[in-house]
């Protein structure tokens, strides 16, 4: 067990090593950089003083010693004015130093410095930290009425096949996948927050709920978040839970005398919540996509609004973090699941 | 619930019919079926597959499906027609009055929950019994169906336990709640032979020690033979025949039946002197039944205006107990007449040497661990196999599962290279030559026919596309149509219709699609063919055809075949030469003669008495093998058998245990690998004897 | 003129009739789903024809009543469209008037249906698809899509991009042009955007956009998954490792995340979708050179036509696709097109990838495989034609799926206003600039949010169809 998690653990620096990488060389194009001058020092500079102005701030090295520094494995680079007092440098944005001691000679990811946001002036931990405590809160609700729900409709749908009720929830289950965040979203703002022509049970906006949560302004965001994402759960659960009621050992119990419900309850549901267990981790990842157009759509300043924010000004440590972030999210989610099926299916127990 | 006592008939099914509906049309899968099962009586339902049998018994526990449903008739359980219960009064019944057991033990027992809790299940809906008990009694049962640590058992996990032990639960599981009625259906098909006649010999015993009444569904005569007192025929739905195991079987009253035994490779059979004797035709679909009676076409005393006027109805053979007939013309026919002298043969003489192995080794290297890794571990798939094979010879090589028979074909065709030893094709080594790299000549001289025929040929490719692209490899034919001409020729060997060519292979039967496989081997004149279980998976009255056709372009191409099988009987009937295998190792290697008497290896001997003999003349000795075969990655050390040899006590010190025994020359080519010296070999007796008339 | 009303004279009698006939139907089918949970322990029974079906009979009266309400609903929609048409002009409502407008879709529908139906035993998979409700809808919904892409033309109204006419800024659906010049549409049918263009003919010309896109991006990530796949499933080892991952690497990455990276003018300067678009497009070309070398290696004359034949035409839209060389200057696409294009197919190729290694890896286990390795077929000809033609069944329902997918994908792409110019009537796009506006004008988002909807929904169910058929056989 501990080797199976040490092996994963190794997979999963190499992958988010790999990815960083990535994000990094994006993020550093030499246009992007160009950009990055210009809405720093103006607009309207000169391709010398862009050129100036990336070689003060350290973004002229090689591409691979600036991801060393970002990493912490390299010292960070540092400019001295003729005086000898550090000027600029990767180690000092954002705090005033007076002399060069004071400034810490690595200053990277694995120092535990997330670097600093161009865009909101601020370290980019702060942001962080903040913005998944909010997103973090949408994900909690969205999956707290998504996976039950969710369940509940594929398990009633799968434990008979073909019946009307499961044509019923089926029709439900996939219009549900058919319907992307952008659009249900836009449907239930229209329906019931349009001032114009809609019911006005709800707000259209999550900005207030940065201040405290409401029934009112939480409800429509939460379920656009959820509606993508169910509809794949209940159909993934339905194919699991009809596979399972067609099993040898469904019919040995029916024959043994057990009750439908218990049937159902006893024998059924461990083995059909299997394949469904490892969808639900999977969703993780994909959730961020939704997540961050829940956040553009109801103006809530969460995660997925950093990353919008981030990528529209090319802010790269705050892209960085973000990707750091989504990465480790991702592979704890595939680490659990696959943990979690060698708990839930005993052919596979890890011994 | 209590247990109703009655003392009549256990089950009374009367002219009973099911139907499968579609949307298309209504099938009749089961008509006008029916039989009596008195207490303690055990049933045997014989026929092949899609004639019904497996209908019948859902049929007695109300479980057809969505699609299913009886249509007709009345199935009465002690005197009560099970058709009008309600869903509560059946939930009674099934499980604590009617058990069922299944084909496929792993398939049929839930893989999330621990075997204890299965079978205490049983008790704790049906008689309401604490856990405690319930337990109690669920210990008691896996004692009595002979599991080793009933305690560990409980605990486990379906697959943390063998095929055998895996069906020994569902036995258990059955007689948990003491059942009046036991339904087995093909109960030990997905088992090897040395574990089937264990089971067959615990369901046996258990069953006279309840005194339960049992249903045996099974395709093979000599099963029935062995577990049941009566038997009844079935064949496209209907029971064509039905009586005391002894009238059926010497005194058969109908064509069909009669057919059947002429079919199967009993002893005395012998591909030259005399031949099996195919059912004609094929196996009518159940919407395309012909009028009158449906073994009509094939049957050999068919007469047109009559047989094909009118429905047939069962009759009484007059002097028998329960003996019925379903044939309009009982009386009519000359029933011991002797069979009609098919082609015989002579007896053809071998060629030279063509394919001899030495000492051939293949190793594989697994890792230990499929998860984790770890070290790695050695599987010794096949150890020192030597024998040599010639022109025209059959050879056949016989195991079970496990022994390393695969392997040895893979490694022969070149899908895998030797680890050590050498294979000689025509005083060439080829054991390092991977397929790859061989010569079309080579390649195309050793072929193979596969073992299942639904996968045998490329589901979307036309017969004829097939075959041709065999002929186009192996460098047959100039051009296409040249090829083309080849091709029809070669449906022609096979025996199947020119129009063949333009179907895809859904369209065919399963004999059918062995015959393709058949005629793509031969594509480029091979010279060996290995055959990996041709028939097994087809219907008895199917197989011998296909083993026929074989063996008549065996002789006229003077084929060296490479039989591999599990089945002793057809092995006796058509090899010339037999290799018995087990864990890698060969372990007897003979003529067919020399294998099948004695002296035989202690395995040999244990593989003749498992294999179930449809003949009422036939006496066998029992000799049942503890446990299950050890498995390839952990093989036990010294002789390969010494954990379930019967004999191992009579070989002094513990050599079996700890020293592999030497291949040692009996005479004539017979060897074998075992310690016993030459008085004990002497010692044993013939596991088969035939009565005589 | 006065404003339309959405239903002209139709409404007096059938807007009541519609809203019982779909509150009747919200009624029943929950009253059946209780029902059916509550009476689960019911035995089951048979219709006197034995293929009808029922649990008990409390729910053949739900069933009964879903089944009335349902075709009740279906009957008069179909009369707001037929009604539609068949009204004279002053009488038509705003959906009898679009239902006219779409008249060639319909004439195309009918016959596609009529000769399908009437032909079905000897069309294989797609004949059966017709004996399958939810496949047949599901058909009918992508279909009415396609030929509204096919026949854009003659169904709008408006020029989608240029025709800006003022006075329509934001109007409600059904406002009449203010001065209609001559032989100009007198209505924006569907209500003007912000920037007073056309909603209904914006969303006719976004079907056009979409529908050439997700099918064509759809179609390269499969080239690329199955060159890839198949020999990763079947060669396994360190080939088989590394390909893995590096598609699970893709796949750990957020999509979104990508696309705000890789879909901007910066990196179409930099060029870089040109050079995977340069990687990318080569390996539908290498897909069928390899495919035609192993089937036809013992027949050097026809390999060598077939492979030249290949090298040709797919060099020339290699050259034009790929790197804007067309030596005939005939195919050329936009950086922007090219970038989304691109990234679509980056991101979906990894699944269809797995998809197609596990298939391989159940498909090599099958004996015609042994058979083929044994008469010493070499490696690609077993791959590409023994394993890969029969793995076609699930292909195909996830090629569905996946179309539907990327059309998700574009919607989203559209939606942050990447890739795609501003102007550009796709309704991703569409619906990104009308979504500051959706509480005052929800219109101008709506329509093409549905648009979106109702042709992803299709591609689910006719994805759903094909796959209970091909289970059939």
């Amino acid at each position: 067990m501990f080797l199976f998690i040490l092996r994963r653990a190794g997979v999963m620096a190499l992958t988010a090593l790999c990815m960083t990488f990535i994000v990094f060389l994006l993020t550093n194009l030499q246009p992007n950089l160009e950009k990055l001058a210009k809405t720093q020092a103006g607009s309207r500079i000169t391709d010398a003083e862009v050129q100036s102005w990336l070689e003060r701030n350290g973004y002229a090295e090689p591409i691979l010693s600036r991801y060393g520094q970002w990493l912490g494995v390299l010292p960070g680079a540092l400019t001295l004015a003729e005086d000898g007092t550090p000027e600029s440098g990767r180690c000092i944005r954002g705090t005033t130093v007076d002399s060069v001691d004071e400034v810490p000679r690595f200053c990277g990811v694995l120092q535990g410095d997330w670097g600093y946001s161009t865009k909101f002036k601020v370290p980019v931990s702060e942001i962080i930290g903040e913005r998944l405590a909010r997103t973090g809160l949408l994900m909690f609700w969205a999956f707290a009425t998504m996976v039950p729900l969710a369940l509940i409709i594929g398990v009633l749908a799968g434990m008979r096949e073909g019946s009307a009720t499961d044509r019923t929830l089926s029709t439900f289950s996939i219009a549900s996948t058919s319907t992307p965040e952008y659009v249900s979203g836009v449907i239930f703002v229209v329906v019931f927050a349009s001032s114009m022509v809609g019911l006005r049970w709800f707000t259209g906006s999550a900005k207030s709920a940065v201040d405290g949560i409401t029934f009112e302004n939480f409800t429509l965001p939460v379920a656009t978040i959820a509606l993508y994402g169910m509809g794949y759960i209940a159909r993934m659960t339905r194919a699991s839970m009809a596979e399972v009621m067609t099993a040898q050992y469904i019919r040995t119990a029916r024959l043994k005398g057990v009750s439908f419900r218990n049937i159902v309850l006893r024998h059924a549901l461990r083995n059909a919540l299997i394949a469904p267990f490892t969808v639900i981790m999977l969703q993780f990842p994909w959730l961020l996509t939704g997540v961050v157009i829940v956040e553009a759509l109801f103006v809530y300043p969460g995660f997925g609004n950093a990353l919008v924010e981030g990528a529209q000004n090319n802010d790269i440590d705050l892209l960085l973090a973000v990707s750091v972030v989504a990465v480790v999210v991702v592979l704890i989610t595939q680490l659990i699941s696959d943990i979690g099926y060698a708990f839930l299916n005993p052919r596979i127990r890890v011994t | 619930m209590a247990k109703r006592d009655y003392d009549g008939p256990i089950l009374e099914i009367e002219n009973l019919s099911i139907s499968f509906f579609t949307r298309m049309r209504e099938i009749p899968a089961v008509m006008d079926f029916s039989t009596v099962v008195q207490p303690g009586e055990a049933m045997g339902l014989v026929g092949e597959s899609g004639c019904g049998k497996s209908t019948v018994a859902l049929g007695v526990m109300q479980d057809l499906g969505v699609n299913g449903r009886i249509v007709g008739g009345s199935i009465k359980f002690k005197g009560r027609d099970l058709n009008d219960m309600t869903p509560e009064e059946l939930r009674d019944i099934r499980g604590s009055e009617i058990a069922m057991i299944y084909q496929e033990p792993m398939a049929s027992l839930n893989p999330a929950m621990r075997v204890g809790r299965q079978l205490m299940e049983v008790p704790m809906i049906h008689e309401g019994v604490s856990e405690k008990e319930a337990q109690a009694r669920a210990r008691q049962v896996v004692e009595d169906v002979k599991l080793p640590d009933p305690e560990r058992i409980l605990k486990a996990y379906p697959h943390q336990l063998s095929g055998g032990q895996q069906q020994r639960i569902v036995i258990a599981m059955a007689l948990m709640a003491n059942p009046s009625l036991l339904i087995l259906d093909e109960p030990t098909t997905a088992l090897d032979v040395t574990v089937e006649a264990a089971i067959v010999e615990l369901v046996k015993d258990l069953g006279k020690k309840y005194g339960t009444s049992m249903l045996f569904i099974s395709h093979n005569l000599g099963l029935v033979l062995e577990t049941c007192d009566r038997i009844c025929v079935m064949y496209s739905g209907e029971a064509v025949e039905t009586g005391s195991i002894e009238d059926v079987f010497d005194k058969m009253r109908h064509p069909y039946t009669q057919a059947l035994f002429r079919s199967i490779p009993l002893p005395g059979a012998d591909k030259n002197s005399r031949p099996l004797k195919a059912i004609p035709g094929n196996f009518p679909l159940p919407h395309e039944r012909p009028p009158g009676c449906n073994f009509g076409p094939r049957c050999d005393y068919f007469q047109d205006g009559r047989c094909n006027a009118q429905e047939i109805p069962m009759v009484g053979i007059e002097g028998d107990d329960r003996h019925d007939t379903r044939c309009l013309r009982v009386a009519e026919i000359d029933w011991d007449a002797p069979v009609q002298a098919e082609k015989t043969h002579e007896k053809g003489g071998f060629g030279k040497t063509v394919l001899k192995m030495d000492d051939l080794k293949k190793y594989y290297e697994v890792a230990a661990n499929a998860l984790f890794g770890g070290e790695k571990k050695v599987v010794k798939a096949n150890e020192a196999i030597s024998f040599e094979a010639r022109e025209s010879e059959t050879m056949a090589i016989v195991g079970e599962s496990g022994c390393g028979k695969s392997t040895f074909a893979k490694v022969l065709m070149g899908l895998e290279t030797a680890t050590d030893g050498q294979i000689l094709l025509d005083n060439r080594e080829i054991q390092d030559i991977a397929i790859e790299d061989r010569d079309t000549k080579t390649v195309s001289s050793v072929q193979m026919v596969f073992q299942n025929p639904f996968d045998t040929l490329n589901p979307s490719m036309t017969v004829g596309r097939q075959i041709m692209r065999a002929l186009e490899i192996f460098g047959m034919g100039a051009s296409e149509a040249e090829r083309r001409d080849k091709m029809l020729e070669l449906l022609d060997l096979v025996k199947l219709p020119r129009a063949f060519a333009d179907r895809m292979p859904r369209q065919l039967s399963g004999g059918q699609k062995q015959r393709v496989g058949i005629a793509r081997a031969f594509a480029g004149d091979a010279r060996i063919v290995v055959a990996d279980e041709p028939v097994s998976a087809l219907d008895v009255s199917v197989q011998a055809a296909v083993t026929d056709l074989l063996m008549e372009i065996q002789r006229t191409n003077k084929t060296t075949l490479l039989f591999i099988s599990h089945d002793l009987s057809i092995v006796r009937y058509l090899s010339d030469r037999i290799v018995v295998m087990y864990l890698g190792h060969i372990v007897e290697t003979g003529t067919t003669d020399q294998v099948f008497s004695p002296p035989y290896h202690p395995y040999t001997e244990a593989l003749l008495s498992a294999v179930p003999i449809a003949d009422t003349h036939v006496e066998k000795r029992r000799i049942v093998l503890e446990g299950d075969i050890p498995s390839a990655m952990n093989p036990p050390s010294g002789c390969p058998f010494q954990t379930r040899c019967r004999w191992k006590s009579k070989v002094p010190g513990n050599k079996c245990e700890t020293e592999l025994p030497p291949m040692r020359d009996l005479g004539d080519g017979h060897r074998t690998l075992c310690w016993l010296d030459e008085a004990q070999m002497d010692e044993m007796e013939p596991v088969i004897k035939i009565a005589a008339e | 003129m006065e404003s339309l009303t959405w239903t002209g004279a139709l409404g007096p009698w059938l807007n009541p009739a519609i809203q019982i006939a779909a509150l009747a139907l919200v009624i029943s089918a929950i009253a059946n789903i209780l029902v059916s949970v509550f009476t689960a322990d019911d035995r089951v029974h048979y219709g006197p024809d034995g293929a009808v079906l029922q649990s008990s009979n409390a729910t053949r009266y739900t069933r009964t009543a879903m089944m009335l309400s349902l075709a009740a609903l279906i009957l008069i929609a179909l009369g707001y469209l037929v009604g539609g048409i068949l009204l004279p002009a002053e009488q038509k409502g705003i959906i009898g008037r679009i239902s006219t407008r779409f008249l060639p879709v319909w004439i195309a529908l009918v016959l596609v249906f009529a000769i399908s139906i009437a032909f079905k035993r000897r069309l294989g998979l797609y004949g059966h698809l017709f004996d399958n409700v939810i496949g047949m809808i599901g058909f009918g919904l992508v279909a009415f899509w396609v030929f509204s892409a096919i026949f854009a033309d003659m169904i709008i109204t408006f020029d989608p991009v240029q025709d800006v006419i003022s006075g329509m800024k934001n109007k409600a659906p059904g406002t009449p042009l203010p001065s209609p010049g001559e032989g100009q549409y007198g209505y924006y049918l569907l209500g003007g955007d912000a920037i007073a263009r056309d909603v209904f003919s914006r969303m006719v010309a976004g079907a056009r956009v979409v529908l050439t896109i997700a099918p064509a991006a759809t179609l390269f990530a499969f080239m690329v998954g199955i060159v890839l796949g198949v020999p990763a499933g079947y060669i396994g080892g360190r080939f088989d490792t590394v390909l893995s991952f590096v598609a699970n690497l893709v796949l750990a990455f957020p999509v979104i995340l990508l696309f705000f990276l890789l879909v901007t003018p910066e990196i179409v300067q930099m060029g870089v979708p040109t050079y995977m678009a340069g990687i990318l497009f080569l390996f539908p070309i290498a897909f069928l050179v390899i495919l035609w070398n192993s089937r036809f290696h013992t027949q050097p004359m026809t390999r060598n036509l077939l492979v030249a034949g290949t090298l040709l035409i797919g060099g020339w839209l290699y050259l034009g696709l790929a790197w804007d060389m067309d030596p005939f200057g005939l195919i050329s696409i936009p950086g922007g097109v090219l970038i989304v294009f691109v990234s679509v197919v980056f991101v979906n190729s990894p699944t269809v990838f797995r998809i197609v290694r596990g298939l391989t890896l159940d498909i090599r286990t099958r004996d015609y495989v042994a058979a083929a390795q044994t008469r010493g077929e070499g490696r690609w000809y077993i791959m590409l034609w023994e394993i890969l033609p029969n793995a076609r069944g699930p292909l195909l329902v996830d090629f569905c799926l996946r179309i539907g997918y990327t059309t998700i994908l574009l919607g989203t792409l559209g939606f942050f206003g990447l890739g795609l110019p501003p102007e550009s009537p796709d309704w991703g796009t569409s619906i990104n600039a009308g979504r500051g506006l959706l509480q005052f004008f929800p219109f101008p988002p709506l329509v093409p949010a549905v648009a979106i909807m109702s042709l992803v929904l299709g591609l689910n169910l006719l994805a759903d169809g094909l796959r209970e058929e091909s289970l059939k056989d």
